[in-house]
């Protein structure tokens, strides 16, 4: 890693390492190689390449002079570089951004932190703030309903209390009862979730506030297990295991829009702006819901099992508009005549 | 990483910074150690490190001490240089932390970081743990945002609005089969429902446009220099986004029969759910819609627990789409 460090990047490590100790007054080696992410020896030597500057004129003199020793990092002199150079615009805009963002998280009662810190940030940043919000990076959170879900589901996490909730499923248009022992509040991919252990999986489970049905903080210990590890979600939300299985699906320019929204193993360009798709999971019961939706926008091309299940749900589905063609049809609330319902 | 630039550059910084008048190269040249010796090697080298100090944010100002000076001379003013003063409270501290792990691994992490080194630098520690026993978080343990940029379209785009400048890229639109050249004035980045727009100008059009950076097809490239474009007064990217990509009002009401048990998703946010007395085992779900093509989509998608009754249209729509499957 630090073999791909700059001379520039290195710059600024030194630049920001020296009013770090003197804001500090006394600072210990290892703690400081820690907050710059770099091996004791690496800060050793950023020490003594400071130690070492020169200047030759007007008369030779040395600008800084410092000592690490016992462990103990001091600045006795270092001219005018006792404070760190300003934010850029990159950096003020990165921790902005961020904290406009965390003020949309829905189930934050109090603000003014936010408020306080964005307003300091901005004062401290000038310039390079007025660009970053003239020209922001913005965060849109939908909330969707999900403050009150947000709001309990906090309220469980500092009390260390259990949920109790009914959840939908789309995939398999199922709402579901369980209990889960919360863990984390996320944000990811712009949406609210719930992390935690659900007793009924068995497992750690990501729940997307939107698809809460109904939520409950039950009166009950939460207790997630030992070693219930928190789910990595920079690697993607949904992991295909080895058991999964593929899916190949053929899109037309309409139905392209299923590569952004699913993980693809894979997506090949066919021509006329179609797409092929290979998707890995271990339920392909969404899969099946999916190409009823595409209709002649998607076709599944394997597995057979799969091309044959959802050519059967689409002729029963048919059938029973078949059957009520010959009825009267019918106005909103008011049913004219009794329609009989083929299965 | 070569070590002798290094601290050839923080000599340069560190003999600007010192000095109240301006320096010529040539003094320059021979107050700071580690420059050679041939005028154009010289020459070249200074360039060079003017340019990377630019790039890090180092403000290094040109000017002369005298009106009759011929060449120009350098200086960094402490000033403009340093962070100025900055205090938090404990609570503002702990926001600060979790701030900087927003981005995580994603584009604007590296900047996040040396900003948060640059305020660590300062005196401040962004540590939730330096909260006093009395005091709580303002956000509380468990709650992690994190924004990720996957589409390679993040980058450029982003210099491209830090720095004003139009750009062009090859775009394909939603139903499109061939991707389309466009030239944009980007006004700003927006990250909605966790998809990251751009909008703003589009010179081909001449009107206000967004796009959706997954669906950028191949490299952005600037098309015009730095600050030639002007972001309209009262332009707010994130209201332009939002209207773009809104769902229609839902003005529009369909009847459907639901096989009982079954269409959680039609009965989540139905207006009314009753037993069909004319059908058993079915119920009728009476729900808002916006869009017909949008709907009639999703209603297929339950496939025979579903049947849509009225309107006609949604209910031809939806035949068809069952049809498309077969055909």
């Amino acid at each position: 890693m630090t073999a791909l460090v700059t001379s520039t990047e290195r710059l600024q490590r030194l630049l920001a390492l020296v009013p770090y100790v003197m804001s500090r007054k006394v600072v210990g080696l290892a703690e400081t190689a820690v907050a710059f992410g770099v091996s004791e020896r690496e800060l050793v030597d950023d020490l003594n390449l400071l130690w070492c500057v020169e200047l030759r004129a007007p008369d030779p003199y040395c600008p800084i002079d410092l000592s690490y020793e016992g462990g103990e990092i001091v600045v006795s002199q270092a001219e005018s570089m006792g404070r760190p150079l300003r934010l850029a615009v990159d950096e003020a805009s990165a921790l902005l951004v961020a904290l406009r963002m965390l003020a949309e998280v829905p189930g934050l009662e109090d603000r003014s932190a936010l408020s306080r810190l964005i307003a300091k940030l901005e004062a401290a940043a000038g310039e390079a703030a007025s660009v970053s919000a003239q020209v922001a990076v913005q965060v849109d959170i939908p909330h969707d309903g999900a403050e009150g879900y947000a709001a309990q589901i906090r309220t469980a996490l500092s009390a260390g209390r259990r949920l109790h909730m009914r959840y939908y499923v789309p995939g398999r248009d199922e709402a579901t009862e369980r209990d889960v022992d919360p863990m984390r509040l996320l944000v990811v991919e712009g949406r609210p979730y719930l992390e935690g252990w659900c007793l009924r999986a068995e497992g750690v489970r990501l729940f997307r506030l939107d698809r809460v049905l109904s939520l409950d903080v039950l009166d009950v210990p939460s207790a997630p297990p030992a070693g219930a590890q928190p789910v990595d979600v920079d690697q993607g939300l949904f992991r295909p295991s080895p058991g999964d299985v593929p899916v190949v699906l053929e899109l037309s320019a309409d139905g392209r829009w299923v590569a952004e929204y699913y993980p693809c193993e894979s997506v090949t360009d066919l021509e006329d702006g179609r797409l092929r798709v290979v998707l890995r999971t271990p339920d392909t019961g969404w899969v099946r819901r999916l190409a009823l939706r595409l209709g002649e926008d998607g076709r599944v091309i394997a597995p057979a099992s799969l091309v044959t299940e959802v050519r059967e749900a689409a002729t029963a589905a048919l059938a029973n508009y078949v059957v009520l063609s010959s009825a009267t049809r019918s106005v909103p609330g008011v049913m004219r005549a009794p329609c009989r319902l083929g299965r | 990483m070569s070590k002798r630039k290094t601290e050839r550059l923080l000599g340069l910084v560190v003999c600007l910074l010192s000095t109240r008048r301006y320096l010529t190269a040539e003094q320059i040249r021979e107050a700071v150690p580690g420059y050679p010796e041939p005028d154009d090697l010289f020459k070249r080298m200074f360039e060079r490190d003017k340019e990377d100090l630019r790039d890090l944010g180092v403000p290094l100002e040109t000017g002369v001490n005298h009106p009759f000076d011929e060449d120009p001379g350098y200086r960094i003013r402490q000033q403009a240089y340093e962070l100025p003063e900055l205090r938090l409270e404990a609570d503002e501290a702990a926001v600060l932390g979790l701030a900087a792990r927003v981005w995580q691994r994603a584009e604007l992490a590296g900047a996040a970081a040396g900003a948060l080194l640059k305020l660590r630098a300062a005196g401040i520690e962004a540590d939730p743990k330096t909260l006093g026993d009395d005091e709580r978080s303002p956000v509380p343990q468990g709650i992690e945002p994190h924004l990720g940029t996957p589409e390679p379209a993040f980058g450029p785009l982003w210099e491209a609005v830090r720095d004003r400048r139009p750009v062009t890229f090859s775009y394909r639109a939603a139903g499109r089969s061939d991707p389309q050249r466009r030239e944009l004035e980007p006004w700003g980045v927006v990250n909605r429902h966790g998809r990251w727009y751009v909008a703003g100008w589009d010179r081909g059009r001449n009107a206000t446009r967004v796009f959706r950076l997954s669906r950028i097809a191949g490299p952005v490239k600037f098309c015009g220099p730095a600050g030639r474009v002007t972001v309209p007064d009262g332009a707010d990217v994130r209201e332009i986004v939002r209207d773009w990509d809104s769902a229609p009002a839902q003005e529009h009401t369909a009847l459907l029969r639901v096989r009982t048990g079954a269409g959680v998703g039609l009965r989540r946010h139905a207006v009314s759910v009753q037993a069909d007395d004319s059908a058993e085992g079915w119920d009728l779900v009476t729900t808002r819609f916006g869009d017909v093509s949008w709907f009639a989509d999703f209603a297929a998608s339950f496939g025979s627990d579903a049947v849509v009754l009225d309107p006609p249209d949604l209910r031809e729509a939806v035949i068809r789409r069952l049809k498309g499957v077969l055909a």
